[in-house]
């Protein structure tokens, strides 16, 4: 076990299954980078390095870059999911569903139910998302609740090292298509990770600290902030319990609503945009189910409804910051003393 | 005659018979109100999904258009299931969760119907890159109308296919509407152009004609088959029904179909072409038409008695697991 990055956790992983299962192949936009140029091969290893290596160990044939065409190339990873491969198939930024979405939510995602159960897609398209890069409006959405909200699509939103390299085996070994966002924020946070293979299963939340007066439900870099919240609150005598979902979708409903049984408060965290995101959409489940155990109003930390603004000092006021969360929690618990 | 034998040939024209047979009972049926939701008929088109199927094996891979039973029957689905499948029944081919515009069959390389044009030919790329990575030989064929010749997908798949010499055929049926819409109006260019462009080999066939497409077919699907990449057929055809059931065709000639049926019958063209040549005798042919209708016949019955789908299926085969 060492201390591996976030991006070095997503990279292990991707090998690991490539080396262990022949079908996995990958692919993307200069996934190995520098194909028909001059210069080096395995020139940029993903845009930001993620897959860097494996076009050297696994050979073009099973590190495929693909000129800039989202709509073919993602189609071709459900083409060819359907027909026998294990495609791990790179969206560089998540912003880019726009040119491709038809092939994610009417192919691939419906196949197994228009074809009566007879289609497995094993696809996984993995993609860039999130907001603090200063990569303005078309660079950094969040998105998830889009796929979301497709039945037929899971949803990946790993928080950190650990996380990333046991969900990503998951997803690579999931019969299903999976959409496995990762938080471009992330990717040099280092913890802890196994060096062997390890999976993580879908649709069981967890339960990064457990506490007695508030349920914080937060997901991707959400979850970080969420316990730094923690953290800082404890002294205050304020005790949290911070779930990660780790999938939206299959969503742990029953990991939310036994906690908010046992503390009576709820404050949600969600870095996407406001109207119909996972903090309305887990505001509902817990009004509708279990409406009996809440002390206090839920509480919504979200964006603005507005694109991400482009210069620093809007987009620090954009995202939703532990300042903002920690407020959230203190008003929560003014509620049901 | 090419390198079909007789077998092939009674082979070529039961499945085209089948095809026409098919559509003709489906119009009736749906103008009598017993098929729910849309249907668009291939009709008149019979020879290009014959003729290029005829090349094609189980391992080989199509995808298909809102106009997919004739891909589907050309491939070798089963006739009596796609029945029950249009008319929504539970033992249809895809449980009667699809219907006519989703009409799939993997086990037989048919990767569906697609109710989005322009749908299937990145699906294509990837049965042929899984053929091309897993080594089996085999081919994917696309086929996309004239409408889905201008989709961004089938463009940009033309080029994936290129780039990553894929062993793909584009088929580009041409029936001269979109919709209601003129090809001669909507397709800026031309699709042999636009195949020179992507550096594909392009030839232009006449689709009633299955000799012709069958042999263009072959050229490309066995260079395909050969490893030397993408190709693409220009298929002119006709349509004799509307782009879907209940379309007035108000944007067609007065007369246009009549004479279309007089004049452009794959079917009767193939009839011609081999008892004059005495490979076949219309006697036997006869004896097919006999028989495919009968066939047809049956499945309409089985479909009609068949049973729908119960509320316990609603919520199945939307994950393998979740």
């Amino acid at each position: 076990m060492a201390k591996k990055s976030y991006r070095q956790a997503i990279n292990e992983a991707l090998a690991q299954e490539m080396r262990r299962d022949p079908t996995v192949i990958v692919m993307g936009e200069d996934n190995a980078g520098g194909l028909g140029a001059p210069g080096e091969d395995d020139a940029w290893g993903g845009v930001l390095g993620v897959t860097k290596g494996l076009m050297p160990e696994f050979g073009r044939e099973r590190v495929l870059d693909t000129p800039i065409s989202e709509s073919a190339f993602i189609g071709a990873a459900a083409g060819a999911a359907a027909t026998g491969l294990r495609p791990v198939a790179e969206l560089m930024f998540v912003d880019f569903m726009g040119v491709c979405f038809d092939q994610i939510f009417n192919q691939a995602g419906k196949f197994r139910y228009m074809f009566g159960g007879k289609a497995v897609t094993p696809l996984v398209v993995r993609t860039m998302y999130g907001a603090g890069f200063r990569a303005a409006s078309q660079h950094s959405q969040c998105l998830y609740p889009i796929f979301t909200h497709v039945p037929g699509l899971k949803v990946v939103l790993p928080s950190s090292p650990y996380e990333a390299k046991g969900l990503l085996i998951q997803a690579i070994r999931d019969d299903d298509p999976v959409i496995f966002l990762e938080h471009k924020v992330l990717y040099d946070d280092e913890e802890e990770v196994p060096d062997e293979p390890y999976t993580i299963p879908f649709g069981e939340a967890n339960l990064t600290r457990e506490g007695e007066d508030v349920t914080i439900v937060a997901m991707g870099r959400m979850v970080k902030f969420a316990n730094q919240v923690a953290d800082g609150l404890e002294t205050d005598g304020i005790s949290c319990t911070v779930l990660d979902p780790r999938t939206t979708s299959p969503l742990d409903t029953d990991s939310i609503l036994e906690s908010v049984e046992e503390t009576g408060r709820l404050v949600v965290v969600d870095e996407a945009s406001p109207r119909c995101n996972m903090a309305t959409d887990i505001s509902a489940l817990v009004a509708e189910r279990a409406f009996g155990a809440l002390k206090a109003p839920i509480r919504m930390v979200t964006p603005p409804h507005t694109p991400v603004p482009f210069a620093p000092e809007l987009e620090d006021l954009y995202i939703p910051s532990p300042e903002k969360i920690g407020a959230a929690v203190r008003e929560v618990m003014e509620h049901g003393a | 005659m090419l390198q079909l034998s007789r077998d092939d040939l009674v082979q070529a024209y039961i499945r085209m018979r089948t095809i026409r047979e098919f559509e003709e009972r489906v119009h009736t049926e749906f103008a009598g109100g017993a098929i729910p939701g849309f249907v668009h008929l291939y009709a008149g088109e019979e020879a290009s999904a014959v003729g290029v199927c005829m090349n094609l094996e189980d391992k080989d891979y199509i995808a298909s258009t809102h106009r997919g039973h004739g891909h589907c029957i050309a491939k070798g689905c089963d006739v009596e299931a796609m029945m029950k499948e249009i008319y929504g029944r539970r033992d249809g081919s895809c449980g009667g969760k699809g219907g006519s515009m989703h009409i799939a069959d993997l086990s037989k390389g048919m990767m569906g119907a697609n109710g989005i044009v322009g749908g299937g030919p990145p699906l294509v790329c990837g049965a042929a890159l899984s053929a091309k990575t897993l080594k089996t030989g085999g081919v994917a064929v696309a086929f996309v109308g004239d409408g889905g010749s201008n989709q961004g997908t089938t463009l940009e798949s033309y080029n994936l296919a290129n780039v990553w010499n894929l062993p793909v055929v584009f088929v580009v049926e041409d029936n001269g509407y979109a919709e209601s819409t003129a090809s001669a109006w909507s397709v800026g260019g031309s699709q042999l152009k636009r195949a020179e462009a992507f550096g594909m080999p392009g030839r232009e066939v006449d689709g009633h004609d299955f000799f012709a497409v069958y042999e263009a077919a072959k050229e490309a699907i066995d260079r395909a088959r050969a490893g030397d990449g993408p190709s693409l057929l220009h298929v002119k055809l006709n349509r004799y029904y509307g782009h879907f059931e209940g379309d007035a065709m108000t944007y067609r000639a007065d007369g246009e179909v009549e004479a279309l049926r007089e004049t452009v019958d794959s079917l009767a063209a193939f009839r011609t072409r081999v008892t004059e040549t005495g490979l076949l005798e219309g006697r036997q042919l006869d004896d097919i038409d006999r028989e495919v209708a009968a066939s047809i016949g049956q499945a309409v019955t089985a479909a009609m008695s068949a049973k729908a789908p119960s509320e316990e299926d609603l919520l199945t085969d939307v994950y393998v697991s979740y």
